[in-house]
């Protein structure tokens, strides 16, 4: 049940790594003394897209937009209430927890936070040999080598192996986080947030790192992060993701330079820049809160907050346009 | 600006003793001012001394850590040898401070209002009720319009954009000359932070405050900062103002700063670094505490260091290449 119409939907071609199909992840909300499902948190709402072999998409969106909701379904980490997932043409949301094992070594994640997703307990050698330990059958000493091998390539040294998380700075637990993401050669990696908690210069040294692992192993990453900077450095499209929609999709240039969705126009010029020439320019504001994803705006969940909302957007959900190669856009501006 | 500066701090020193051998130099020998009307930003990575230099400000350092030296005038009056109690009625009428996580200073079981209308009772001797009307209107300063409701929430009620909003409202509650403000939008969303930012630039002016504002994001300095001072490793680097240090950047740490920022408006495909990473507060090597990650380390700059120079008439570095005074690399 949808109204949303598919945003290019390429299953089966060559090219396509994953193919989102209108995921809905609904959480129950309890209530009363029986604890009765009173109502459903819309944390994903009817969100599609595809990711090309080798290609970064970003996600970007506040807090609460649903951002990690929908990585986690996509890694079948959470069964979607609705909607399809292919990965390599394999439909992978029908698929048992059993079945999906094999597949976890090709698809990877790596959290925001570098301190609370290592085991303090576990030697780095420990953390990334963990998953060659559970899913293959090498040797100790082919584990080492393996393991010697990707921690030099994500920038530590190979007798850093011996140490534990706490004598890392947080740059450097990053770096094992990605080391252990990496070690089963995957084809996928969704990054949530993972520069989020790091000063800016360290950030930079990660993000290089991301970039240049992609370009040597040929990985395709969902990049999630709320900062746009960031973003627009990683990614080859970015989606935009207000109140567990998609509002806009487009190449990365197109998306910043020609945005077409007010919250994206209102999100961009949001960001306090040290280009001067943007000061000049007159800024889109976005007055007030998210509002609750239990309890969202009709019509257009952006209305409330959208400076350019007219009747409609209160009684019609806004479908999605194409406005350019690649380019999507769902707001009642554009229909 | 005008006249006499509304904050002048000299020389200060705040020390952290961990344990027999080890000593944190959190804040290590700064001095800056700033005038009525300013807003200044204090930048710098995690660790670099930014939050106990405020912290320093408002006389709430706790062992173990200790002002070590120094002095610290509020409209030349010196506040180091003041008493807890003298000291307490400075933090509430002369300067005020808001932190990045609302939620610390904000009492969980009590409602906005009667927060509010504690500190007016408190400070500016008010009726429980003129508080209360007090407190209601300075919500709706602040932007709040059910500010009629807000005052019988709690603040775990309300969004992280609001509670920010309540803080200011204490903040601005008894006309501080100064309201230093410890990375207000590090927590919230840019949409958000915008709204916060506009509102303190707005109140700076209705207020005549000045502003200390800390932050480790460039944007936020150069959209709101006049003036910056830039920290590394517990010690002003460099000093400008906003525009200057952004377009004449002098230190390698600032320089290097600037560079791995992710632009909006240029493609680049690889961010510059600084390589390696903060050392620690008890750890720094000796000379200059830059030189375990400066591109440009001199012999020299391992064996001592230089202090903040004058190397234009508002401009202020700390590096052996600009010693004489300014003249280049
Ligand atoms: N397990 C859960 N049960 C109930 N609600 C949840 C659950 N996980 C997430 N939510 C809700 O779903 C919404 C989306 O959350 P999500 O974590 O996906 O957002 P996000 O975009 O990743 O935000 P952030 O930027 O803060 O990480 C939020 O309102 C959140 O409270
Ligand atoms: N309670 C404490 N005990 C020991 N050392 C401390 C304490 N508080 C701060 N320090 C030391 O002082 C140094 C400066 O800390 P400070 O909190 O001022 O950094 P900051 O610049 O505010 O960083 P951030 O951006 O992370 O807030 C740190 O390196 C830390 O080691
Ligand atoms: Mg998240
Ligand atoms: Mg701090």
């Amino acid at each position: 049940m949808t109204n949303l119409q598919t945003i290019t939907s390429y299953s089966g071609s060559d090219d396509i790594l994953l193919d989102v199909q209108n995921i809905k992840k609904y959480f129950p909300i309890k209530g009363g003394v029986l604890k009765r499902t009173i109502g459903h948190l819309k944390a994903v709402d009817d969100v599609s897209f595809t990711v090309k072999k080798g290609e970064t998409l970003g996600i970007v969106g506040e807090s609460g937009s649903g951002k990690s909701t929908l990585g986690r379904v996509i890694l079948n980490l959470l069964d979607p209430t609705e909607g399809k997932i292919y990965f390599n043409g394999q439909e992978i949301s029908q698929l048992k927890r059993k079945q999906v094992r094999p597949l976890r070594k090709d698809m990877q994640i790596v959290f925001q936070d570098p301190f609370a997703s290592l085991n303090s307990k576990m030697s780095v050698a420990e953390l990334v040999e963990e998953p060659l330990l559970v899913q293959t059958s090498l040797s100790k000493s082919q584990r080492k080598e393996r393991a010697i091998e990707i921690i030099e390539k994500v920038g530590l040294r190979a007798d850093d192996r011996l140490k534990y998380p706490h004598e890392f700075s947080g740059g450097q637990r990053q770096r094992i986080s990605i080391a252990r993401a990496l070690i089963m050669n995957p084809q996928f990696v969704i990054c949530d947030e993972p520069v989020s908690a790091l000063d800016v210069s360290i950030q930079a040294q990660v993000l290089n790192l991301m970039k240049d692992l992609q370009d040597d192993l040929g990985l395709t990453y969902l990049f999630i992060a709320h900062d746009l900077g960031v973003v627009k450095h990683i990614s080859d499209r970015v989606a935009v993701m207000y109140l567990g929609k998609i509002a806009e999709i487009a190449p990365k240039k197109e998306l910043y330079e020609n945005p077409l969705h007010p919250y994206t126009q209102g999100l961009l010029s949001s960001i306090p820049v040290i280009d001067k020439s943007k000061k000049q320019r007159e800024k889109i504001k976005i007055t007030g809160d998210l509002p609750s994803p239990a309890n969202p705006p009709s019509g257009c969940v952006f209305r409330t907050r959208c400076p350019k909302a007219h009747d409609r957007c209160a009684v019609e959900q806004p479908l999605f346009t194409k406005k350019a190669d690649g380019h999507y856009v769902a707001c009642h501006l554009y229909t | 600006m005008s006249n006499d500066p509304v904050l002048d701090v000299e020389q200060l020193k705040t020390y952290f003793y961990l344990d027999e051998e080890r000593v944190a130099k959190a804040v290590d020998d700064i001095s800056f001012s700033i005038y009525p009307g300013e807003t200044v930003a204090l930048v710098g990575e995690s660790g670099s001394g930014k939050s106990i230099t405020a912290l320093s400000i408002m006389q709430l350092i706790n062992k173990p850590g200790k002002i070590v030296g120094g002095s610290i005038s509020i409209a030349s009056e010196e506040i180091l040898t003041l008493s807890s109690k003298q000291m307490e009625k400075i933090r509430g009428n002369d300067i005020a401070m808001i932190f990045q996580e609302p939620m610390t200073a904000l009492n969980p079981v009590f409602t906005i209002g009667n927060q509010i209308s504690e500190i007016l009772r408190k400070h500016k001797k008010l009726s429980n009720k003129a508080a209360q009307e007090k407190a209601i209107n300075l919500l709706k300063t602040v932007g709040i319009s059910r500010a009629e409701e807000i005052v019988n929430e709690y603040p775990h009620q309300l969004s992280g954009g609001m509670r920010q909003r309540v803080m200011i409202a204490m903040a601005i509650s008894c006309d501080p000359k100064l309201l230093i403000a410890d990375e207000p939008t590090t927590a919230l969303d840019v949409t958000i932070q915008a709204q916060i930012l506009d509102l303190m630039a707005d109140m700076k002016e209705k207020f005549h405050m000045a502003l200390l504002l800390i932050t480790h994001d460039l944007g936020v300095v150069s959209e709101y900062a006049d003036r910056v001072m830039v920290m590394y490793g517990g010690q002003i680097v460099e000093e400008a103002p906003t525009s200057k240090l952004l377009e004449l950047t002098k230190h390698p740490y600032s320089q290097g700063l600037l560079e791995s920022l992710p632009k909006l408006e240029e493609d680049v495909d690889r961010l510059g670094t600084i390589k390696g990473t903060v050392p620690p507060a008890y750890d720094f090597p000796s000379g200059c505490r830059f030189s375990s990650r400066c591109p440009f380390v001199m012999e020299k700059c391992k064996q001592s260091s230089t202090d903040l120079k004058k190397i234009d008439q508002d401009h202020f570095v700390r590096c052996y290449l600009y010693e004489n005074g300014g003249s280049e690399e």
